[in-house]
């Protein structure tokens, strides 16, 4: 049984994102595995250890420096980990989809495919999908619990605050982790070195053929977004400050 | 453009008011509006999707009568429309139910997507939408047809703009597919409005202190026309459901007027908030960073504060 588990480099989300004109931004803040990433990644390794003896492969698709995210994946537990190389930060989702895609399947036959709900960069939220049409597989995504019997997953995925749908799906098929399906681990030093052991094949982006000329979806620009400023303080009185507050969202916001 | 579709999401056989949002949005174009609508829901909505801007009204029908536990269905059934009408861009909002079938369809059409969106310009074909949580706005065009976009809940205001609105029965050639089945859709317990739609939204942080305490909000939440929603902080302690927290690893909300009681105002919280048109702090300490980035700041303690709120809202039940 293989698993593959897509896991995407991407700058910590405390980090201060600064434009620096056109699609550039300032790439020397920190890095981290995609938040949601770790979700997916953490359920497969339970899958594994579970008893199923399943194969862990970590993928990615990004620049040479996304391979620290590789080894972040390696030390969790992956069993050995693919890098898509390319020469720029951001790459198209249905490129992106393509390119995992290939790789995965020059690779072998995937049992199961798990994603992060939602990249923490680009926020496109859609490559779960698209893996699924070019797999042929059933895909669900938000999911926040799993189990697998006899060849059949069923999952629970949040559609709104505390509803929840309670999906079955046959395998193989694509699973996008939310916040709440597990607890992932933190690798310890010991892991950390054993991963320095554990494989990362480097694919260059050329060898999976070449993307069509124009993506469908081009990245034209990156603006910081304003922020509002400090706002109007009331203090004192509580009543008094509410009734203010009141008057103000009634008269001068407009939104009462 | 030319013909642009709106997938309509109704409830309770009434059409959500953020799907009317979407109406507008494509109303921006000087095109023809296709609503899009699978048939159980249908007959109920025709009446507001002509008065919010529908020129045609589709009702989807495929072989499989109940399609509702196949989402895969679904999608297919919508993009053989798309293809049917020769749309050249699909509406929808970008919630949690209509982002799952916006990419569906996407995916099965090998479409341009984006979710999220904060603006679109027709003309020049390109959208607006946030990268890295909020810290940036991207602008990007989508080349090739057709678009699918899902617009964030909230973004673009309904506006009565009556039109034909005629009724056109498509009958989806789509073979049914039972590989992915919804077997059940649990309601949980907090039964107050989604969070991720809602238009006024009133959040409570670590400083709320307990579950118990979150009482003070939800009866601020029901005199205002609410949604609750909560930080991580609040969320991990175990304060509130993690359904109901805002922010990076939560839900993303766009309401006419975001409170936020006892919360710091991290970048992460940011994250899920920022784009609110008012954002009102409740903060007992000066220094919190969440006062240098709302629109009104009321310094004191919350569980004052927001009783306060309560009774001014609710004279009547005061006594
Ligand atoms: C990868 C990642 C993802 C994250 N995702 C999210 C997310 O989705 N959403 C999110 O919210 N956070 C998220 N966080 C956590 C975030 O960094 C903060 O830790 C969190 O938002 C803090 O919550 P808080 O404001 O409730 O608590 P605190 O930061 O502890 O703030 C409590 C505030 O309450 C005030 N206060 C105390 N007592 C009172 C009182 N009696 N009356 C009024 N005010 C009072 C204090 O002055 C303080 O400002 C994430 C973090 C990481 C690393
Ligand atoms: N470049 C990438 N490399 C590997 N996995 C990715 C990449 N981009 C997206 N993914 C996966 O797809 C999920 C959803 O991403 P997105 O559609 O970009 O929001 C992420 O959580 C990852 O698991």
């Amino acid at each position: 049984m293989k698993i593959y588990v897509c896991v995407k480099h991407v700058p910590d989300t405390a980090a201060n994102i600064r434009p620096l004109g056109g699609t550039a931004f300032d790439e020397t803040v920190k890095f981290i595995m995609n938040p949601y990433d770790e979700y997916a990644l953490e359920q497969a390794l339970r899958i594994r250890e579970s008893g199923s003896g399943a194969e862990v492969i970590a993928v990615t698709v990004g620049k040479e420096v996304a391979t620290s995210t590789l080894r972040t994946a390696l030390a969790m537990g992956a069993d050995r980990s693919i890098l898509v190389k390319t020469d720029a930060y951001f790459t198209d989702s249905v490129e992106t989809g393509r390119l995992l895609y290939r790789a995965i399947s020059l690779d072998g036959f995937p049992d199961l495919i798990l994603t992060g709900r939602q990249s923490v960069d680009t926020e496109g939220m859609q490559i779960p999908y698209r893996l699924g049409v070019l797999f042929d597989m059933p895909v669900a995504v938000n999911v926040v619990t799993f189990s697998m019997v006899e060849g059949r997953v069923t999952v629970e995925r949040e559609i709104e605050a505390d509803v929840r749908e309670v999906i079955e799906m046959t395998t193989p098929c694509v699973v996008g982790a939310a916040k709440g399906l597990n607890q992932p681990r933190c690798p310890t030093l010991p892991d950390m070195m054993k991963a320095k052991k554990k494989e990362i094949r480097v694919i260059p982006q050329a060898d999976l053929g070449f993307p069509p000329p124009i993506p469908t979806v081009e990245l034209l620009g990156l603006q910081a977004a304003p922020d509002r400023g400090r706002g109007t303080i009331l203090e004192g009185d509580p009543e008094k400050m509410v009734r203010e507050l009141l008057r103000l969202l009634r008269e001068e916001a407009g939104v009462l | 453009m030319a013909r642009i579709g709106v997938l309509i999401e109704a409830k309770g056989g009434e059409v959500k008011k953020t799907t009317l949002g979407a109406l507008a949005a494509a109303r921006r174009d000087p095109g023809e509006v296709y609503a899009l609508l699978p048939e159980p829901n249908a007959e109920a909505c025709h009446g507001v999707l002509r008065q919010y801007g529908a020129d045609r009204i589709v009702t989807i029908r495929t072989p499989e009568a109940d399609i509702s536990p196949f989402p895969d269905v679904q999608a297919a059934a919508l993009a053989a429309a798309i293809d049917r009408f020769q749309l050249d861009a699909l509406l929808g909002v970008s919630g949690q139910a209509g982002r799952d079938l916006l990419a569906r369809i996407a995916s099965i059409a090998g479409a341009p997507l984006v979710l999220d969106c904060l603006d679109i310009d027709f003309p020049s074909g390109t959208v607006r939408k946030s990268h890295f949580s909020g810290k940036t706005t991207a602008t990007l065009r989508l080349n090739g047809r057709p678009w699918i976009l899902g617009i964030r809940p909230n973004i673009f205001p309904e506006k009565i703009d009556p039109r034909h609105g005629d009724i056109v029965l498509y009958e989806a050639p789509v073979p049914t597919s039972k590989r992915l089945v919804i077997r059940e859709v649990k309601q949980g317990s907090s039964g107050g409005p989604d969070v991720s739609e809602a238009e006024i939204i009133i959040s409570g942080g670590r400083a709320v202190g307990s579950a118990e305490n979150f009482r003070i909000l939800k009866e601020c939440a029901s005199v205002l026309g609410a949604a609750v929603g909560a930080s991580r902080a609040a969320v991990d302690a175990g304060f509130a459901s993690h359904a109901l927290q805002v922010g990076q690893t939560g839900k993303t909300v766009s309401p006419r007027l975001y409170i936020a009681c006892g919360i710091s105002g991290s970048v992460q919280h940011f994250a899920g908030m920022k784009t609110a048109k008012v954002i009102v702090a409740v903060n007992n300490d000066l220094d919190a960073p969440i006062f240098q980035k709302c629109d009104y700041g009321l310094l004191g303690d919350l569980f004052e504060v927001v009783p306060a709120l309560t009774r001014a809202l609710a004279p009547a039940q005061a006594k």
